[in-house]
């Protein structure tokens, strides 16, 4: 019961804009180490690839989208992106342990929806988002927020593309969530 | 003097012990802010919790604001930064789509890891769902390539787009922002004041 409490009680987040702060901090941190941004849907099609490559080989080298990510010398999963993306799970996992949110497997769906409808409607979701990071030349996290900061056109497009349909959407949805 | 890697300033090797460290900084922000929970994260579209807005925001105009200074101080040379090339119809369908995804799925890629790493099975099933999403691209990728390909306009800026120099963006960006900030909070409390089941 107290772990649920920890959990499901006050949650304990930090301050919003000190969050930002600390994000903004970190792109900028970034782009002057390495000079580009941050990202996240890139780690997922590595891992595709690097799937498609192992199971049919010679027909991920003749894809035309997947065989531009094939190499001799490394797996498709020895990119920045992919190391990137395991330190996300390890902060994210340090958070939840410092501010006692891990916990058992459990669901968040909004009052109107059984756990099991909120898990096909994230894989819809999911397969909509990964499907729409290829065409938009990343996400949230490569593209809208780290395009935007460098002041790159196309991550103003997919901000206002995410965001504005988002916006325009979510009356139709709302028995997801409220 | 910056970017470092690329000015060879520290070296190659050191590349994916940085990327593992900005990882978890990244993680850590994204979850000690609360985007490890969908019903945080999709609170931004129902005016009940404004986080996202606020970090996204906050983050965007501190970074644009810092890479001003850092050019005008010659802390970093802009000109060797990556800048995300711009495909205008592909970019706008995919923004539209990753709309959809978004408010279906409650998470984006990044923010559905930290939900994985504290616990969510809906994080679970929505990255999931992103590994079949970009797996059916890459399969079909045959019949989209002429449009994935299409309305190329090269690595360009807003500032080569328009002719208006970046400060004014970064200026009008947090003018935007801040009024934003101002706005949300009361759309937020008259929202809250409605909703019981939900917990903050």
């Amino acid at each position: 019961m107290s772990t649920d409490k920890a959990v499901n009680g006050q949650p304990k987040y930090i301050n919003p804009y000190l969050g930002g702060v600390l994000l903004g901090l970190l792109i900028l941190a970034t782009v002057f180490v390495t000079g580009r941004g941050i990202g996240a849907s890139g780690a997922i099609k590595s891992a595709v690839v690097t799937t498609s490559n192992t199971v049919a080989p010679s027909a991920t080298q003749s894809n035309a989208y997947m065989g531009k990510f094939v190499s001799d010398d490394h797996s498709p999963m020895y990119t920045w992106l992919v190391f990137e993306s395991l330190g996300v799970l390890l902060g994210g996992l340090l958070s939840g342990l410092i501010f006692g949110r891990v916990g058992k497997f459990r669901t968040d769906n909004g009052p109107q929806i059984t756990s099991k409808k909120r898990w096909i409607l994230a894989i819809i979701g999911g397969a909509l988002f990964g499907l729409g990071s290829q065409f938009g030349r990343g996400c949230t996290s490569g593209a809208a927020l780290s395009g935007t900061a460098t002041f790159a056109l196309g991550g103003v497009i997919v901000m206002f593309g995410i965001f504005g349909t988002g916006y325009i959407i979510a009356y139709f949805f709302r028995k997801l969530w409220i | 003097m910056g970017p470092l890697i690329p000015n060879g300033i520290i070296g190659e090797g050191w590349d994916f012990v940085i990327a593992i460290l900005i990882g978890i900084a990244f993680g850590f922000i994204l979850e000690a802010s609360g985007f490890s929970s969908s019903r945080n994260l999709a609170g931004v579209f129902y005016g009940y919790n404004f986080v996202v807005l606020r970090v996204f925001f906050t983050a965007l105009i501190v970074a644009m604001v810092g890479l001003m200074y850092f050019d005008y101080f010659g802390w970093l040379d802009l000109s060797k930064i990556f800048i995300l090339p711009t495909y205008l119809g592909p970019m706008i369908v995919g923004g539209i789509i990753m709309g959809f995804g978004f408010i279906i799925g409650g998470y984006c890629p990044g923010t559905s890891f930290t939900g994985i790493a504290i616990g969510k099975l809906d994080a679970l099933f929505f990255t999931v769902g992103l590994y079949l999403g970009i797996m059916g691209f890459s399969l079909a990728f045959p019949l989209f390539e002429g449009f994935y390909n299409s309305g190329s306009m090269g690595n360009i800026t807003l500032t080569e787009l328009t002719g208006i120099p970046a400060p004014y963006f970064a200026m009008a960006f947090t003018v935007v922002a801040l009024a934003a900030f101002w706005g949300t909070m009361f759309i937020e409390k008259r929202v809250r004041k409605n909703m019981k089941q939900y917990k903050f």
